[in-house]
Order: C-alpha cells, then sequence, then structure tokens
C-alpha cells in the first residue's frame, strides 16, 4: 500500500485511494488509543506546531490544537488578529519570519484560495491546509471520509449528496475529490445560484430539487449557509425560503433511506439548512464527525511531522 | 544621418508591398524604397544588411501603461518607452490611469514634455473621460485636446453610468476623439479575480463571467450607434463581445476593436497555479474565446493588436492571487508571441503588421503605419524564425510581471528605428 508521504497537505485533489486510506488507518490507531484511556500519544514530543489562523474559527483551531497536544507537540496560536497581519507585513513576509525560528509544521487557515499552495513555494516548513477560501478542506474531508467508512465500509457502492452552497464551499470540493477518488457515487444540490455550472465536470451529478435526489442517497452531507462570506447576497430571497427549498427537516426524513446517514461540518444553522430534530436523530454523525477530527488531524500531524512510531511511545 | 537598410523582406501593408527592397532613410524621412543592390552602400552613415529580415513600419502601441506620473516603482516614461522600442514599437498611446489622473491639460503636458526629454519613442496621451476616472463627471477633454491627447478613456473603469457615457460621445464627437471603453459591468464581476468558469470553480477564485463584458460591448455599440462617436473596444477577450462588434460593423456603426496577446495566447488554464502574473483585467479565458478572437482578427471585426502593457512592481503582484494588481507587461513579448498567428496562416504577415501599426495609427489620427517615401522613419526590423529565450534578467521594461518569463519564443525585433534614429539594437 502506497503510504502518504508527501511534504504537505494542500488538498485532496491529488491524493490516491492508498493515501487517503493510509491517513484514515493512522487516524484510527489513535482514536482506538484514545478510547483505551491514552490520553497522551507523544509521537511529536518537542515538534511546534504553528497554527496560522487568517480568519476566524474555533473548531477546526481547536480540533489541531488539541490533536496536536495529544500528540505531545507543543503550538503556538498565531491568528491574524494577534499578529503583524494587522501591521501591513505582506503574509509572503509573516511565514518567512515564522520559517527562521524554525518550528515542524504549520497549518494555516486563510480567507483567499491558493494560500497554503503559495506558502508551499516560498519556504520549506511543511503545510496542512486548513481550509483556503473556497477552495480545499482537506482534514475535513478526510474526517468526513473516516466517518462514513465506520458506518459503510464499501464505499464504492455508496451514493453521497452534498447539499447548499457548492460554489463557495471548500468542504465540497475536497469531499467531492475524496470520494469521488475511493469509487463513490457523488451529488450536488442546491440553488442554481449556488452551484458552478461546470461542477458536472467534477463528474458528480447536479440536483437543484432536495426532495428528488434524497430517496437515492445512503450519505446526506449538509453544508453551512455562510452568511459571513457574502453567501446570501442576492443568493437566494431569505433564510426561510431557504430553509424550505434546501434545509433537511422532520418533513424530509421519510423521503430518506431508513440507515442514511446525516452529516454536517458544522458550525450547524439549527433551522436553516438543518433541523433540530434531524441534527439530533439517530441517523446523524455530526458530533462522531467531530471527534474523528482529532484523530484524522493528529494522523495528519504525525506524518507531516515524520513522528516517532506510535509503538515506540505508548 | 543616413541609413541603407540593405535586402530586407519590406512589408508595407499601405503600399501593398511585401518583397526584398533597399529601404533608404535620410534624417528622419523614408527618402525612398528601391530595388535591392540597386543602391551603392557608399556615402551612408550607416547600413544595416537585413536580407535575413522583415523591414515594417514601426509597431504602434494604442493600448499602455507608463505609470508615470505616480507609480514610477513600476516604470516610467524612460523605462517604458525602452521596453517598447526593444519589442519594435515607435509609437504608443498611455492610459491616463496615472497618479495624479491625466484628467487635466497640466498632466497631458507633463508626459508629453517628458515624452520628449526623457522617452525614445512617440508617446500619445490618452485623456481620462471623467474627472479622477471615476465614473461622474466629464474632464476637461477640450483642454487636454488642445494640450495634446488623441483620445480619451478612463481605462480600468468603465463608465458604468449610461448617461455619462452618452455626453463623454456626444462631446467628444465634436473633436473627433475617439472614446476607449474598457468594457466590464462592475456589478456583475464584483469580487471576481479570474474567469468565472471551470478554472475558477476548481480554485475557488471568484469569477468574472464573459458576460459582464458583452453587456458593456452592447451598450457601448448602442451609444456608439446613437451618438455617432468613434468608439473603440479595449481588449476584447470573450465570444459574445466579438459576436456584437460584428453586427455593428455589418450596421456600419463606427465601432472598432482591440485584442491583445495574451488574450490570444493564453486560456484560463494559466491560472491553475495561483500565478500572480496570470491576473489580468479582461481575464484570461477559454479556447472557444480564443477561436472567437482569432476568427475576429481574420475578418476584421477586431482591428487592432496592443498590449495593454501594465507594468506592476513585485510588492504589488508577488503575494495572494486575490490581492495582486491586475495586469501585464506585454511590450517585448508582444510581436513574437503575434508572429505565430502568421506561422498557423490566421493572417498573413502584411495583415499582422496592419494589426499592429495602420490601424491603431488610423483609430487614433497619428502617424505611423507606412514606410511611403516621404513619411516619418519610423521602422522596425526583425527575424522572424530566430528562437530567444524571454529570461528575467533581459526583460528591458522596469516590471518583471509577465506569465512568459522562461518561455523560448520565436521571432527577434533586431532594430527599432523611430524618426530616423535607432533607438533599438538587439
Amino acid at each position: 500500500m502506497k503510504k502518504f508521504q508527501q511534504k504537505h497537505l494542500l488538498g485532496t485533489e491529488n491524493l490516491s485511494k492508498e493515501e487517503l486510506l493510509d491517513i484514515i488507518e493512522t487516524a484510527k490507531k489513535f482514536k482506538d488509543l484514545i478510547n483505551k484511556g491514552h490520553d497522551r500519544i507523544a509521537t511529536l514530543e518537542g515538534k511546534i506546531v504553528v497554527l496560522m489562523f487568517f480568519e476566524p474559527s474555533t473548531r477546526t483551531r481547536s480540533s489541531f490544537e488539541i490533536a496536536a497536544k495529544r500528540l505531545g507537540a507543543s503550538t503556538i496560536d498565531f491568528s491574524s488578529i494577534k499578529s503583524s497581519a494587522t501591521k501591513g507585513e505582506t503574509l509572503i513576509d509573516t511565514a518567512k519570519n515564522l520559517e527562521a525560528m524554525q518550528p515542524d509544521v504549520f497549518v494555516i487557515r486563510h480567507s483567499n484560495s491558493g494560500t497554503p499552495y503559495l506558502l508551499s513555494k516560498i519556504q520549506n516548513i511543511p503545510i496542512i491546509n486548513a481550509g483556503d477560501g473556497f477552495h480545499e478542506h482537506p482534514s475535513q474531508a478526510l474526517l468526513d471520509l473516516m466517518t462514513i467508512l465506520e458506518h459503510k465500509p464499501h464505499i464504492e457502492k455508496q451514493k453521497v449528496l452534498i447539499v447548499g452552497d457548492i460554489a463557495h464551499s471548500r468542504v465540497a470540493r475536497s469531499n467531492i475529490y475524496s470520494l469521488k477518488t475511493m469509487g463513490a457515487d457523488v451529488a450536488v444540490c442546491g440553488p442554481a445560484t449556488m452551484l458552478p455550472p461546470e461542477i458536472n465536470k467534477l463528474g458528480v451529478k447536479v440536483y437543484t430539487e432536495l426532495d428528488k435526489a434524497l430517496p437515492n442517497y445512503d450519505v446526506v452531507m449538509m453544508l453551512r449557509i455562510q452568511a459571513e462570506r457574502g453567501s446570501i447576497n442576492n443568493q437566494f430571497p431569505s433564510l426561510r425560503e431557504y430553509s424550505r427549498f434546501w434545509g433537511l427537516k422532520d418533513k424530509s426524513k421519510p423521503l430518506m433511506k431508513p440507515d442514511v446517514l446525516i452529516m454536517h461540518p458544522g458550525p450547524m444553522n439549527r433551522g436553516v439548512e438543518i433541523s433540530q430534530s434531524v441534527a439530533d436523530s439517530e441517523r446523524s454523525v455530526i458530533l462522531p464527525q467531530v471527534t474523528n477530527g482529532v484523530a484524522i488531524r493528529m494522523s495528519l500531524l504525525h506524518k507531516v511531522c515524520n513522528g516517532k512510531s506510535i509503538e515506540e511511545v505508548i | 544621418m543616413r541609413i541603407l537598410v540593405a535586402n530586407g523582406t519590406v512589408v508595407c501593408p499601405v503600399q501593398n508591398i511585401n518583397e526584398k527592397k533597399d529601404v533608404i532613410i535620410e534624417n528622419d524621412i523614408i527618402s525612398s524604397i528601391e530595388k535591392p543592390g540597386s543602391v551603392p552602400s557608399a556615402g551612408f552613415d550607416r547600413v544595416i544588411d537585413a536580407s535575413s529580415m522583415v523591414v515594417a513600419p514601426g509597431l504602434v502601441d494604442m493600448h499602455t501603461h507608463l505609470r508615470e506620473p505616480g507609480h514610477e516603482g513600476a516604470e516610467t516614461i524612460a523605462t517604458g518607452t525602452r521596453s517598447a522600442a526593444s519589442g519594435g514599437f515607435t509609437s504608443i498611446a498611455a492610459m491616463p490611469n496615472t497618479n495624479p489622473v491625466n484628467d487635466n491639460p497640466y498632466v497631458t503636458s507633463f508626459i508629453k514634455t517628458k515624452a520628449k526629454e526623457e522617452g525614445v519613442i512617440k508617446v500619445y496621451p490618452i485623456g481620462a473621460i471623467t474627472v479622477n476616472i471615476d465614473g461622474k463627471e466629464l474632464a476637461e477633454i477640450g483642454e487636454m485636446h488642445n494640450a495634446g491627447i488623441i483620445a480619451v478613456s478612463d481605462d480600468g473603469n468603465c463608465v458604468m453610468d449610461s448617461y455619462v457615457m452618452r455626453k463623454a460621445m456626444d462631446y467628444c464627437k465634436q473633436f473627433g476623439l475617439p472614446v476607449i471603453d474598457h468594457c466590464e459591468d462592475m456589478n456583475l464581476k464584483g469580487q471576481g479575480v479570474m474567469n468565472d468558469g471551470y478554472y475558477s470553480m476548481k480554485l475557488g477564485l471568484r469569477g468574472i463571467p464573459a458576460v459582464s463584458e458583452d453587456i458593456m460591448v452592447a451598450r457601448d455599440v448602442a451609444l456608439c450607434h446613437h451618438t455617432g462617436c468613434r468608439t473603440h473596444i479595449a481588449h476584447v477577450s470573450s465570444k459574445g463581445s466579438v459576436r456584437f462588434i460584428r453586427d455593428a460593423k455589418q450596421d456600419g456603426i463606427p465601432v472598432t476593436a482591440e485584442v491583445t496577446p495574451h488574450h490570444l495566447f493564453l486560456t484560463e488554464e494559466a491560472v491553475a497555479g495561483y500565478n500572480p502574473s496570470t491576473k489580468v483585467n479582461p481575464p484570461l479565458r477559454t479556447d472557444e474565446d480564443i477561436e472567437a478572437l482569432i476568427q475576429g482578427l481574420k475578418k476584421g471585426i477586431i482591428d487592432v493588436i496592443a498590449t495593454d502593457h501594465a507594468p506592476h512592481s513585485i510588492e504589488k503582484k508577488d503575494i495572494e492571487f486575490q490581492l495582486a494588481k491586475s495586469g501585464m507587461i506585454g511590450f517585448e513579448t508582444a510581436l513574437p508571441l503575434c508572429l505565430e498567428l502568421v506561422r498557423k496562416k490566421h493572417v498573413k504577415m502584411p495583415e499582422l503588421i496592419k494589426l499592429m501599426s495602420a490601424n491603431p495609427a488610423k483609430i487614433l489620427g497619428i502617424q505611423g503605419g507606412s514606410l511611403e517615401k516621404g513619411t516619418c522613419a519610423d521602422i522596425v526590423i526583425f527575424d522572424q524564425d530566430r528562437e530567444w529565450t524571454y529570461t528575467e534578467d533581459a526583460i528591458v521594461s522596469k516590471s518583471k510581471n509577465s506569465p512568459f518569463i522562461g518561455k523560448t519564443l520565436k521571432g527577434k525585433v533586431l532594430y527599432t528605428v523611430c524618426s530616423g534614429r535607432i533607438v533599438y539594437e538587439a
């Protein structure tokens, strides 16, 4: 099996099936050890993880931070508010300065698509993309894949529907790449204003009517309506109308397969894209996604930083 | 000073010449064109053996940015005209988006004076349509006309208010000045940074749809028809624009149009990798658009090839794609790139020369584009087959923002003669 040995993790687009499975395999090991009571698996003892979050984030940053700490690494929280980004320093200078301090990995979140790619070209520290603009969010796609595999091991037979603002979603793109690579049947659904016309070229089916799509899918992944990134801006008339047409509600339940998996990358807008009862139903794996997130990020940090072998440290 | 350009393939579309000739330059004038070998080389101050070369009218670029006054870190009139000369240009028109904006006769005079003192080729200022190119109030177009502008444009700012554009056209018509518009509906553009399509979807970059250009071309054509003012569409990039211009020309509406080399030779695919040098406005589009642009050139729908030479300092360009300024330099790569049109038999050599000299000169009402006896000796001499690598070190422009760096180009300018002076020699 070809292991994941790339220097950076910039996206899922260029990851093979073997690499995806390798990352998940390691994440599973970490998850099992944690469940057995190992709260510290210090393969990254002495390493320094720089969290560069140039966009507000609570859960992804916390998830990476917990992952790093469980691995015994130290973390530096370099969020733009406290840093030189507000003093007019360019991103490239910031990255080069941090590089000169010789940390072991940069975890980057940035509102501009392509930023992790840019930084991977101009400096030598490994980079994990924690979400760039509308481009990619690979750790999210990996934790989603891990969660799906836990419930539906034969992913190549599964049909996955991603619902919401596809145009402005890095989660959608990263998931489309990884799920397609795994052989799943992927479709997207949302208002026509939020579906890029060329999205079908990524090999996905396209729906605008949620109710028509729901009966056919084994996994339904709801995306957050991101008002903070200007998503509403006449993309649809009102949250009420959005919810009625593209939200998962109590009325959607009988349309879906009985063993459907309901997912959401969070944070949820309860009552907009997903109703209370659907989010909290027994078919929802939203909280397991979050738990798997830590394991996936441990796996990524461990691999990118060339951690000690797990057996050696427990 | 007497110069003999001996035995070159002289291409002068105005006189319908495309054969071996000797060209004799006396001071700043072309004194005659003779049969090759018929003129003894004695008595000349300089004899250029042009045996394997093309001798054509100096190129005319009607869309350039020289950045002076105000952005001298990116380019100056001195460096910009030298860059242009090395690309074979002898006359260039400078867009008004300087700082201060060329929206008054004082800036116009400054540019003209500076060009005379420090430039090596002819510089023709383009005045702003509106004060501070902000689309609201007409600039002092008459005063600038007296000071020497040859056209008006708000450059990168499309005049969104159709009433203002109408009045500008009515006003310019009386001076015989063409109105040049950057056609782009700013609302449809939104925060777009590249062509709206497959690659913007993949790269997660906001798109600028082709329709944002088409719609303004359609409006300008309608206003051109209504006012009768000569209207020139800058850097056409979309198939839809070509269609609107074609229909307008068929109806006899006095509209003209230009295309840039980069819109002819690069597609949106070049943006993959987020290289800020590929960020231009209008954005690089698709193969389908390129096909329409080439058809436009072949059928006379598009009149001109212009570079939109847009230098930016590295600080403004070597950053995140979204934050980088739009534009690329173009003087030094234009001719070699466009010779590809001849090699691919899209156009013949005389037609290419016309697109790059006589046509823009005619639209702007300036001299150039001809090697007729008695005209000003503005000449480019190039080897259409010589291959060379375009390296960052060799760039003459003060700025280095070109996606063609490192590429092997075919066709090299060897001499540029402006008003009888050799202003560039390879």
